[in-house]
């Protein structure tokens, strides 16, 4: 008997961050932006029921075309993070030496260790007219006038690309690692070619890990805000800044959390076709890697 | 028995919490530069059972976070002239200040006056001036000299070569720049609506002519001292220390006035230590302590005599770009009615938006 209330104490006390930090940090404020958003300022300190704040973002094409700017500058950002990841992991988890393979991983890491904030300002100084990059240029005699290479959309998505390329490798990693050299070797043993084993074995093995490195990459890109106001120009709006707008230098609590909604479930619809698409299911992919 | 030792444990620490302690803090919601180091501990040696705390914000974040907390959180606040009326009457954040407890003698009458007659609801005062400045346009004189009104921001000789923050300021400006007078169009917002939306246009085909859009002080100064801009709108201030190290970059108000700004003291509803909140307003007002803020901040204090307590070179950039006549044209920034801020964001929006040929 006793045995037995030990082990349920034991149950519950383990459940319990993980209950608590369900409940407080995810559900409850969820909930309560839900309920926020769904009210109607009809004057002030007076509000009504209503989806007026949902209408509004229907109705004005500015939110809805910063929505799906951001969206697919996004899918953008998703799509090369994985052309790019994808041979660095490939080569940290099968060519790479055992000693050589913690080094290389490790200086993916690296630059994580300085924030968001402070790598945005690193490409600044790199990028601006009178930068590194322009002014090496200079020196260089390849071009004779300085160049502007900031506040262009090119900038956001290499800045963008640069900041989440990790959680791509990571999970890449981590499949690709788990994936017997043999059936490399038994691919070109039975004829194939470098492009074939890609194709058919490389590939579908590691496809787990690209859903949901892309996954990720996605999710993050799509809620990112300082790279995208940073080293963005005079047209590029990204739908995180609308929604500070709203929240913050408008007052409109009510608009900002119906926008906030309005993002979750346009990138939870992306994921799921994505998922649709490539035949995986969310069991399969983040669970996994 | 685990959960009555977690009741014990927070029943401790809510008595702890409810008893007050000896030393009182006070948190001090402010802009940044406006609390220096050297302030913050003359104050606590004069003060010593005071402790000071300090977050830095602007005035939309400070509303905000009042907003969300209703007021508590804070114990002195300090928000401009123009932010206080509308959000109290909306979000009920602050409360009325007891003027007896302030030196207002030491403050300049006009100033006190002015804040007094924009933040009185019900008769009840809800703010006092602190320090004032102005935005306008910053240029170096030797690269454009012919900037002299806001419009000339979009003068095709400096294309690629000018900056504007895409804020509130800018709509304001260019509307005065048009010949209209947009704080008189505040009483009817239908009229408001079609100022902003010719400053709308006029905007949006001027996008061309920028470099970029500056999010703050500090990118704006390195695109100005790097020559990478000749011209921009910007905070006073700003220009001001861009002069101290190159005397080519100087502050323009513009013909049609300069906007002014007067940041203000506001006491948070749920504050809990007016009286440090006091003891700060009038330790700042010292003509010593004015100095030591004025150097820090470089805006110009609202006592008598404000200007020359400014340190000497900040008083050297402002008597290079004011002369009495620009004084004397100074537009304060009018209260800002419920809804103006809904009508101007969606303005700023569809300016951001708009492609223009790049």
């Amino acid at each position: 008997m006793m045995q037995k209330d030990i082990k349920r104490l034991s149950l519950i006390l383990l459940f319990a961050p993980f209950a608590l930090w369900i409940v407080l940090l995810i559900i409850l404020p969820h909930v309560g932006m839900l309920f926020i958003s769904l009210r109607e300022k009809v004057a002030p300190r007076v509000y009504e029921f209503g989806f007026s704040n949902y209408v509004n973002f229907f109705t004005e094409p500015i939110y809805w075309n910063t929505l799906l700017r951001t969206g697919s500058m996004s899918l953008l950002v998703t799509v090369l993070a994985l052309l790019l990841g994808f041979p660095i992991a490939y080569y940290i988890a099968k060519i790479a030496g055992n000693r050589t393979r913690g080094a290389l991983f490790l200086m993916c890491l690296i630059p994580l260790w300085v924030s968001d904030l402070i790598r945005a300002f690193g490409w600044i100084l790199l990028l601006r007219e009178t930068g590194v990059i322009s002014s090496s240029l200079q020196w260089a005699g390849l071009i004779d006038a300085p160049i502007e290479f900031l506040y262009n959309d090119a900038t956001v998505i290499m800045g963008l690309v640069y900041t989440v390329i990790l959680f791509m490798i990571v999970p890449l990693v981590s499949t690709l690692d788990g994936m017997d050299n043999a059936m490399i070797e038994a691919g070109y043993n039975l004829g194939g070619n470098g492009p074939t084993v890609l194709r058919r074995i490389i590939i579908p093995y590691a496809m787990p890990g690209i859903v949901s490195g892309c996954i990720v990459v996605f999710m993050l890109t799509a809620g990112s805000y300082l790279t995208p106001i940073l080293l963005g120009g005079k047209n590029s709006s990204w739908f995180t800044e609308q929604i500070y707008d709203q929240f913050i230098t408008r007052y409109n609590w009510e608009s900002g959390a119906a926008f906030g909604f309005v993002l979750l479930a346009f990138t939870s619809l992306v994921i799921w076709i994505g998922l649709k698409l490539s035949g995986q299911t969310l069991n399969s992919t983040v669970a996994r890697s | 028995m685990i959960m009555k030792l977690a009741i014990a444990g927070l029943l401790a620490t809510t008595v702890m919490a409810a008893v007050p302690a000896q030393a009182e803090t006070l948190r001090l919601l402010t802009w940044g530069s406006y609390a220096p180091d050297e302030l913050v501990k003359k104050f606590e040696a004069k003060y010593p059972d005071i402790t000071v705390e300090v977050t830095f914000s602007n005035n939309e974040e400070m509303i905000a976070k009042l907003r969300a907390t209703g007021g508590a959180g804070f114990d002195l606040a300090q928000p401009s002239h123009d932010r206080i009326f509308a959000v109290q009457q909306e979000y009920n954040i602050y409360k009325p200040m007891d003027l007896s407890k302030i030196n207002t003698s030491a403050m300049q009458a006009k100033l006190l006056e002015g804040v007094k007659a924009n933040t009185t609801i019900d008769g009840e005062v809800y703010a006092v001036p602190h320090q004032w400045g102005t935005s306008g346009l910053m240029a170096n004189k030797t690269m454009a000299p012919d900037i002299k009104a806001w419009g000339d921001l979009c003068d095709p000789q400096y294309k690629g070569k000018t900056s504007m923050r895409l804020k509130r300021t800018i709509l304001l400006g260019m509307a005065f720049d048009m010949g209209e007078d947009p704080f008189a169009a505040y009483a009817d917002l239908d009229k408001y609506q079609s100022i902003l939306d010719k400053v709308a246009d006029k905007l949006i085909s001027c996008k061309d002519n920028l470099k970029a859009y500056w999010k703050g002080g500090d990118d704006l100064s390195a695109m100005m001292m790097s020559g990478e801009i000749v011209a921009s709108e910007t905070w006073d201030s700003t220009a001001y220390k861009l002069y101290g190290e190159n005397k080519d970059i100087v502050f323009v108000p513009p013909k049609t006035g300069a906007l002014a700004w007067i940041d203000t003291f506001a006491i948070p509803r749920k504050g809990e230590a007016d009286d440090a909140a006091y003891k700060w307003i009038n330790f700042v007002l010292e003509p010593e302590n004015v100095k030591i803020m004025s150097a820090s901040t470089g805006a110009i204090a609202a006592v008598e005599g404000g200007k020359d307590l400014l340190p000497d070179d900040k008083k050297a950039a402002v008597n290079a770009a004011f002369t009495d006549e620009d004084i004397n044209n100074l537009k304060f920034f009018a209260n800002i009615p419920a809804g103006v801020e809904d009508m101007e964001g969606k303005t700023l929006e569809k300016i951001k938006a708009a492609t223009g040929s790049e």
